[in-house]
């Protein structure tokens, strides 16, 4: 293809970041699109470049709010004494305090993520298949329910954080432009991720990993690394949600195991698994969906989300870029040659 | 000065008996050949060797270490590599990039692996693929070629990972035996000009006699006998066990 | 802590009560082993993963409390209607006369489930009054998807070759649409069936067993003890322990596997039917708490392992008894969280297993 790529990058940045202020009133849902942008990049790095199919990511995204909210709050005040008075009382935080916390806490939560997922993956990541799949929902449940009964963290009552310091539109511009540079960054580390010898693995992997295992690939190396690095930014990203969301509550915003859990799985499969932008397309495709669902369907959006993920996985698997790839392969830069002079060896076997 | 040592292992599979104390040991920077009818416990020895079951008794040495508790990646890791006899390679990717995945990377350290493979990892494996006689099609998905090509890029893919020792289960069979005889000076020359010692599993009586320094023969699950080509070609045992006289 | 360490004191102080929560977590146990049961079934023939397991069950439920309300059956006899509707609903009719004729009208049967559905969902809309023509308009839907060959043909027939993930996440997928058809149908209060029997007592009044309970587990012992029968004696149940076995092979001995496969997904639906009516007339229901005995079946099949039926018995009346005590113990908020780390413990007691195998658990 003949189109700069240069050119089409500058072209995209400039889109991300004039489109708060273009589109003023749509600032909520363009967050939420990024939000879903870089759940659907994460999960594919392990589901769609490694071939684990995770269905316990969005503990990462739940355990990401907890630690940011419980950091910005450390920071001033006791967590203990600040969640039993639930979001009441005289708990004020200067604007200082504010951006301190929300830094620390992003940041702290993508540590803390990445670190818990070395843990878990090490038990984890001896399981495959579907196995494995259970085994991480299994994670994410148990630790939403355990949340829910951590007074500490308040309880099934959930976290209120403190509100954005001034005027309410720059406070989603804010939130914007902290999911879209994390989706930004990401789309850059995995560029660069899946061209090294590390993506390559990771592919291996999922392709055959008896293989690579019998070749003295690191297999247990690779998968921890790669799951830790999607837990960083499903940590980040879930930080910069606790501050979207302001208040929140483990089992149905927190550690939502049926909706952005299945919901970052669907996207990856819309766009087309184990590509860069697959994801990204399938993000976008999906957030498009869910909204006309949830303004015209009201009632039957689930009904409608539960077709969509049935009429995504069983008819349409390999996703818009699948189906690209195999109507267009040049564009992929594959080359194909379906004769073979070996006639011979073929027969022979 | 022996690398593998198997000792008095034992294996069976429920009341099957695939291996009654067998013991073997293949020289480092030698041809070791193991031959046996089917069904005589060639597989089975190869698998406990490289860690796919646990043994029931008996010890396997890498080196003077004890490696028959080890897990399959870890045994791989000391430079003891396989092949299959249903070939695997990833059918998905071109045979270039299969070659670059197969490179070593027990050598690497993790800031190794975030690198892009370099020139000269290209050129080693264009060269290793010329060298098997698949450069033409260096570019094709691997999966689109024949068994017998897909053969001959599993066994480049296995010297790009410069292995200490290779074990190669039938690496001729469902090769055009027009190829053979190439394939036997490729197994050879990897031999003396990597310095990689081959423990090969054949059925091909005229290609082991060929290459191996010492020969192995199992039938029922047992060790039959051992010596040179010489010694095995004339041992009236091993022409009973493939005649079928028992 | 010390609220736990109290309740393990009473747990020794008073022996009974060790007794009264075997047995309430037995019976509940029981029930989960029949789900477990038709998972490991699906699991082990089909290569299917359902998490629409707990689904059905909820499903069969409301088909028993249903007709109860709406027709008058005695909540007994609901467990048999759960089975055959609950049967048909997962593709007892695949294969037969009569969906190959609906299957040679194609385009008439696309047209009158269209309208059947516009209805449905109009009579939605006018509110409370036409609540039963919706109810009535949702049954025309469901029997054209029974003529259609049930959820098997729609979902399930697609997924059995296909790797292992895509199972899981279709009936994800039917799962979240079950129980929000269910949600839209009956309302998302809980519900249940009075039998009006009695309450047996023993031990000064400690333990209570209720004669509806009884004979709901009674109930449940008896559909396991005659799918056994029907797996061992029967053609069909011999031709499903082929197809388990090698669907290769079975194909080649002239099987028609494509029909073991329906006839035991809606088997696994129907034995779930029935769990859920028993579960109505003794427990109670409500369109999101499939999840729940998805995750049960869950649990004890993969601690017991398919096509193990005493381990399943006894691994489902274990989970249902260790969940007693720990909600007894930690407290009842907790009993969620303890089923699942139950699994997730077996999950690494295996991982462990196999490891000195020096395999991986797949």
């Amino acid at each position: 293809m003949a189109i700069n790529k240069n050119a089409l990058y500058t072209i995209l940045l400039i889109v991300i970041a004039a489109a708060p202020f273009v589109f003023p009133n749509y600032g909520v849902q363009l967050a939420t699109l990024w939000l879903f942008i870089i759940v659907a990049m994460t999960w594919d790095m392990t589901g769609g470049q490694m071939g684990y199919n995770s269905l316990g990511n969005i503990f990462f995204y739940g355990t990401g709010m907890y630690v940011a909210a419980v950091i910005a709050i450390g920071l001033v005040y006791d967590v203990g004494e600040y969640t039993s008075a639930f979001g009441g009382g005289r708990y004020d935080f200067t604007d200082a305090q504010y951006f301190t916390g929300f830094v620390l806490g992003v940041i702290g939560a993508g540590i803390f993520c990445a670190i818990s997922a070395f843990i878990i993956g090490y038990v984890t990541f001896g399981l495959r298949g579907p196995y494995f799949a259970i085994g991480t929902l299994g994670v994410a449940i148990a630790a939403g329910e355990l949340v829910s009964n951590w007074d500490w963290v308040g309880g099934g009552q959930g976290i209120t954080l403190p509100v954005y310091p001034g005027n309410l539109d720059d406070g989603k511009v804010f939130i914007y432009f902290a999911f879209a540079i994390t989706g930004v960054v990401l789309f850059i580390f995995l560029n660069y991720l899946y061209k090294t010898r590390f993506g390559a693995a990771m592919n291996a992997i999922r392709d055959d990993e008896e293989k690579a295992e019998a070749m003295g690939i690191h297999t247990m190396r690779y998968k921890l690394i790669s799951w830790a690095l999607s837990a960083f930014f499903i940590g980040v990203a879930g930080g910069i949600s606790a501050f979207q969301i302001i208040s929140f509550e483990p089992l149905e915003s927190a550690y939502q195991t049926i909706n952005l859990g299945i919901f970052m799985v669907v996207c990856v499969l819309l766009g087309g698994k184990g590509t860069l932008w697959g994801p990204i397309i399938g993000a976008i495709l999906f957030q498009l969906f869910k909204e006309v669902t949830w303004n015209y369907f009201l009632g039957w959006q689930w009904v409608a989300l539960g077709a969509l993920i049935i009429v995504t996985v069983v008819y349409f698997q390999d996703g818009l870029m699948g189906y690209l790839r195999t109507v267009r392969p040049e564009w992929f830069g594959q080359t194909v040659e379906e004769k073979s002079d070996d006639a011979a060896g073929e027969a022979a076997r | 000065m022996s690398i593998i040592d198997v000792s008095n292992v034992s294996k069976s599979f429920g009341g099957v008996k695939a291996n009654t104390n067998v013991s073997i040991t293949v020289e480092k920077g030698g041809i070791t050949g193991l031959i046996g009818p089917n069904g005589s416990g060639k597989t089975t020895l190869f698998n406990s060797i490289v860690g796919y079951h646990p043994i029931d008794s008996g010890s396997i040495k890498y080196e003077g270490q004890e490696i028959s508790k080890m897990l399959v990646p870890e045994i791989a890791r000391l430079g003891l590599l396989r092949t299959f006899q249903q070939t695997r390679i990833y059918g998905e990717m071109d045979c270039v990039e299969n070659m670059l995945i197969s490179l070593p990377h027990r050598k690497m350290s993790i800031w190794d692996t975030f690198q892009k493979n370099t020139a000269e990892d290209r050129e080693k494996a264009e060269n290793l693929l010329d060298f098997v006689g698949l450069y033409e099609k260096r570019f094709l998905r691997s999966g689109s070629l024949s068994f017998g090509q897909q053969k001959l890029l599993e066994f480049a893919m296995a010297l790009m990972n410069e292995p200490t020792v290779l074990l190669l289960d039938e690496p001729t069979a469902g090769i055009n035996p027009t190829l053979i005889n190439g394939l036997i000076d490729r197994l050879k020359r990897a031999n003396s000009e990597f310095g990689i010692t081959l423990f090969i599993i054949e059925h091909n009586m005229r290609v082991i006699m060929n290459m191996a320094d010492t020969i192995y023969c199992l039938a029922h699950g047992e060790l039959l006998a051992s010596g040179t080509s010489e010694e095995i070609q004339n041992d009236q045992r091993v022409i009973d066990a493939y005649l079928g006289a028992h | 802590m010390d609220q736990i360490a109290s309740n393990i004191g009473l747990l020794l102080q008073f022996p009974v009560v060790n007794l009264k929560i075997l047995i309430d977590g037995m019976m509940i146990g029981a029930l989960f082993a029949l789900a477990a049961y038709g998972l490991a079934l699906v699991w082990g023939v089909m290569n299917v993963k359902n998490l629409a397991q707990g689904d059905f069950v909820i499903g069969g439920g409301y088909v028993s409390w249903w007709l109860v309300k709406n027709v008058g059956l005695h909540p007994l006899l609901g467990v048999p209607a759960a089975f055959v509707v609950m049967a048909l609903l997962g593709g007892a009719l695949h294969g037969t006369p009569i969906h190959n004729w609906a299957r040679s009208q194609k385009t008439a049967m696309i047209w009158v489930s269209a309208l059947t559905f516009l209805v449905f969902i109009v009579a939605t809309y006018l509110g409370d009054a036409a609540g039963s023509v919706a109810g009535y308009a949702g049954l025309i839907l469901t029997i054209l998807l029974v003529i259609n060959g049930g959820i098997y043909n729609l979902v399930i027939s697609r997924v059995i070759e296909r790797d292992l993930f895509t199972s899981l996440l279709a009936t994800f997928g039917l799962a979240i649409m079950g129980a929000q058809i269910m949600n839209l149908l009956f309302g998302s209060d809980t519900q249940s069936l009075d039998l009006g029997y009695d309450t047996l007592y023993f031990a000064d009044g400690l333990i209570d067993v209720p004669i509806a309970k009884l004979i709901g587990v009674l109930m449940a012992a008896a559909l396991a003890a005659g799918v056994v029968i029907f797996m061992k004696s029967s053609r069909m149940g011999q031709a499903i322990r082929a197809t388990a076995q090698d669907a290769r092979a079975a194909r080649v001995l002239g099987i028609d596997t494509e029909k073991v496969y329906a006839f035991t997904f809606s088997l696994n639906a129907a034995i779930c039917g029935a769990a859920g009516a028993i579960i109505v007339m003794v427990w109670v229901i409500q369109p999101f708490y499939g999840i729940t005995y998805s995750v049960r079946a869950f649990v004890v099949v993969t601690a017991a392992g398919l096509g193990n039926l005493p381990g399943v018995i006894a691994a489902g009346l274990g989970i249902g008894a260790l969940e007693q005590y720990g909600s007894h113990i930690f407290g009842i908020g907790y009993q969620q969280a303890i089923a699942v780390l139950l699994l997730l413990a077996v999950l690494v007691y295996r991982l462990m297993q196999q490891k000195r195998n020096r395999q991986v658990l797949q």
